[in-house]
């Protein structure tokens, strides 16, 4: 997902309080800003909305990489306003941290230094323009998967940005899957495009969701603070039983030969990824870690002059306006 | 020159220099220096290719000979592309790109201006919608100059030498040729000389608040807007541009 493997923190803080806390929650009421909350519960929204923000914001360069080749103006255009909703799903996810007591200065410094991370997913590349579509089809929903559920999320203004940012992603899904369309319905040479785009996509899709976490302590304290709405498991299942009829829909063939209908659970079987490669991914050892990083350190360090400069502009203005009352 | 061949000429100026720059400003996508710019800058650029399309699907029409605006913007060569050579110039660093945007955007804010009176309805409309966002672009563009100009030690310096370095590209913008003196003829364009006036007025309201000193040289570059001779970075961003097209002839995407 967005957020992946967000350990809960520890808290210690009143048990009354505590109690009074978790009752509310299970109210269905939302937690705002300025009301009180664990110790815990501030810390790890602000690593997962972090971390959710951060993907937004890397998860620009493996789509930004194809807007200047988009092969007309109207998908170029799509691809545009696109990418720059991430952007803008960033903004609104950086402001919902904000709110927990953290700058998006400071979020970003742990982006580039390695502190904080990203979605394992956009240290893929995108080689052909396929790459377009299953990156909506595929990763945006997959993302979709979890966002809609966490616009019932307990934090307001997380639960606030969920709701904004899901509109936008069903329209990213659809300009995927229509690209992926027009693909494979295309030319052999775009046919081929598109069952390579999902043959290299597929289990890093998979991916997103996080190893299975039936098991773990931490996933269950979000879940009980609904931070966390479902198991990595459940929503990996949804996204497999959903993607599947679409890939034979488009006459395209999943990269896995054990996937088969189960008509006892209703869902798929399938084959589990390659779990070391995504812990590797995580370590920084994926395909485009070290680009995506050095990417985003270089926009942020040519950018120093420009922040400084209008930050040094906005300063003289309000001293000349203070002088001139 | 018949009108309806000038009117295709003048029609695809319109179309590359918005293709062009909306092309070069889409390449900042998801490496500006802070991420309003980044959404900013993405939205110029989103402006500017939806103004293309409109431009260059008009330009189509009046040549009639079944080329769509897709058709103009990917299998042209770069002796056939009719934007300004300002437009075609590298984004350099942000202040470089800002620049180069304000200085078209202040030119395009009068031209579209004066087009909003053309006396062919179909320009016109164009012009008033494409007027809407290229105020706010003029806004954006002519605010964050000024805040540079007049920023710090480092920003002052580099947005005068990006001012120094694209200066002999404006005066092409003013520069009439046969086209624009038949489509001016025809009430469809706006009276260049009479423009660079109003234009001068406001760059020097714009550069005395930036603190900036316009270079004291009149020399001006051209051959964009003709196709005469381009500078050698258009070749390069149409390579890219164009290639998915090229090399996948007569696919549909």
């Amino acid at each position: 997902m967005y957020a992946q493997m967000v350990t809960s923190e520890a808290t210690q803080d009143d048990p009354q309080k505590l109690a009074q806390f978790q009752a509310r929650i299970d109210a269905g009421e939302k937690i705002e800003p300025k009301e009180w909350m664990p110790e815990g519960y501030r810390k790890t929204l602000i690593r997962q909305i972090g971390q959710h923000a951060h993907s937004e914001i890397v998860g620009q360069l493996p789509e930004g990489n194809w807007i200047t080749r988009a092969p007309t103006l109207e998908r170029k255009a799509i691809l545009l306003a696109k990418v720059q909703d991430e952007a803008g799903h960033g903004l609104y996810l950086y402001c919902a941290a904000e709110t927990l007591g953290v700058s998006r200065d400071e979020l970003t410094e742990m982006l580039l230094d390695g502190r904080m991370k990203y979605s394992s997913i956009f240290n893929y590349p995108t080689l052909t323009w396929a790459d377009m579509g299953a990156v909506g089809w595929l990763v945006d929903g997959a993302a979709i998967m979890n966002q809609v559920p966490l616009q019932r999320t307990s934090y307001g203004p997380y639960s606030r940005a969920m709701v904004r940012i899901c509109k936008e992603e069903s329209f990213h899904q659809r300009q995927g899957y229509h690209i992926m369309m027009k693909m494979a319905q295309g030319t052999e040479a775009q046919k081929k495009m598109a069952q390579d785009a999902l043959n290299r996509f597929w289990y890093p899709s998979l991916m997103m969701f996080g190893p299975s976490d039936k098991d773990s302590v931490h996933s269950a304290q979000s879940m009980k603070w609904k931070i966390k709405m479902n198991t990595n498991d459940e929503l990996r299942q949804k996204f497999v039983d959903q993607t599947v009829p679409q890939a034979e829909f488009l006459g395209l063939t999943v990269p896995d030969k054990t996937l088969r209908w189960n008509d006892e659970k209703g869902g798929y079987d399938f084959a589990e990824p390659d779990w070391s490669e995504f812990f590797e991914v995580i370590k920084g050892n994926g395909p485009c870690n070290t680009e995506r990083l050095a990417a985003r350190n270089k926009a942020w360090d040519d950018g120093a002059w420009v922040r400084d400069g209008l930050m040094a502009h906005a300063a003289k203005k309000r001293a000349a306006k203070l002088a001139a009352e | 020159m018949t009108d309806q061949t000038a009117l295709f000429e003048y029609l695809l100026r319109l179309g590359d220099n918005t293709l062009v720059l909306g092309h070069r400003v889409s390449e900042w996508c998801g490496h500006a220096p802070v991420l309003e710019e980044d959404i900013a800058l993405a939205n110029t650029a989103l402006d500017l290719i939806g103004q293309t399309q409109m431009w260059l699907g008009l330009a189509g029409e009046v040549e009639g000979a079944g080329r769509s605006a897709d058709d103009l913007a990917m299998l042209r060569d770069v002796w056939d592309f009719r934007n300004l050579l300002l437009v075609e110039q590298p984004n350099g660093d942000f202040g470089q790109t800002l620049m180069r945007q304000c200085l078209f955007d202040a030119f395009h804010f009068e031209l579209l201006t004066g087009l909003t009176h053309a006396s062919d309805d179909r320009i016109a409309a164009i012009a008033a919608k494409a007027l809407k966002e290229v105020t706010y672009h003029l806004d954006r563009s002519s605010e964050t100059v000024i805040g540079l100009g007049d920023g710090t030690e480092e920003s002052h310096r580099r947005m005068q030498a990006a001012l120094d370095l694209l200066w002999p590209y404006v005066g092409e913008m003013f520069t009439p040729d046969a086209v624009d003196d038949a489509m001016h003829a025809a009430g469809i364009a706006p009276d260049l000389i009479a423009m660079r006036a109003r234009y001068d007025a406001r760059l020097k309201t714009i550069l005395s608040e930036a603190t900036l000193t316009k270079p004291d040289s009149s020399y001006a570059q051209s051959g964009g807007k003709t196709g005469f001779r381009h500078t050698e970075h258009l070749g390069h961003m149409l390579t890219q541009m164009q290639w998915l097209q090229r090399a996948y002839p007569g696919a549909t995407w």
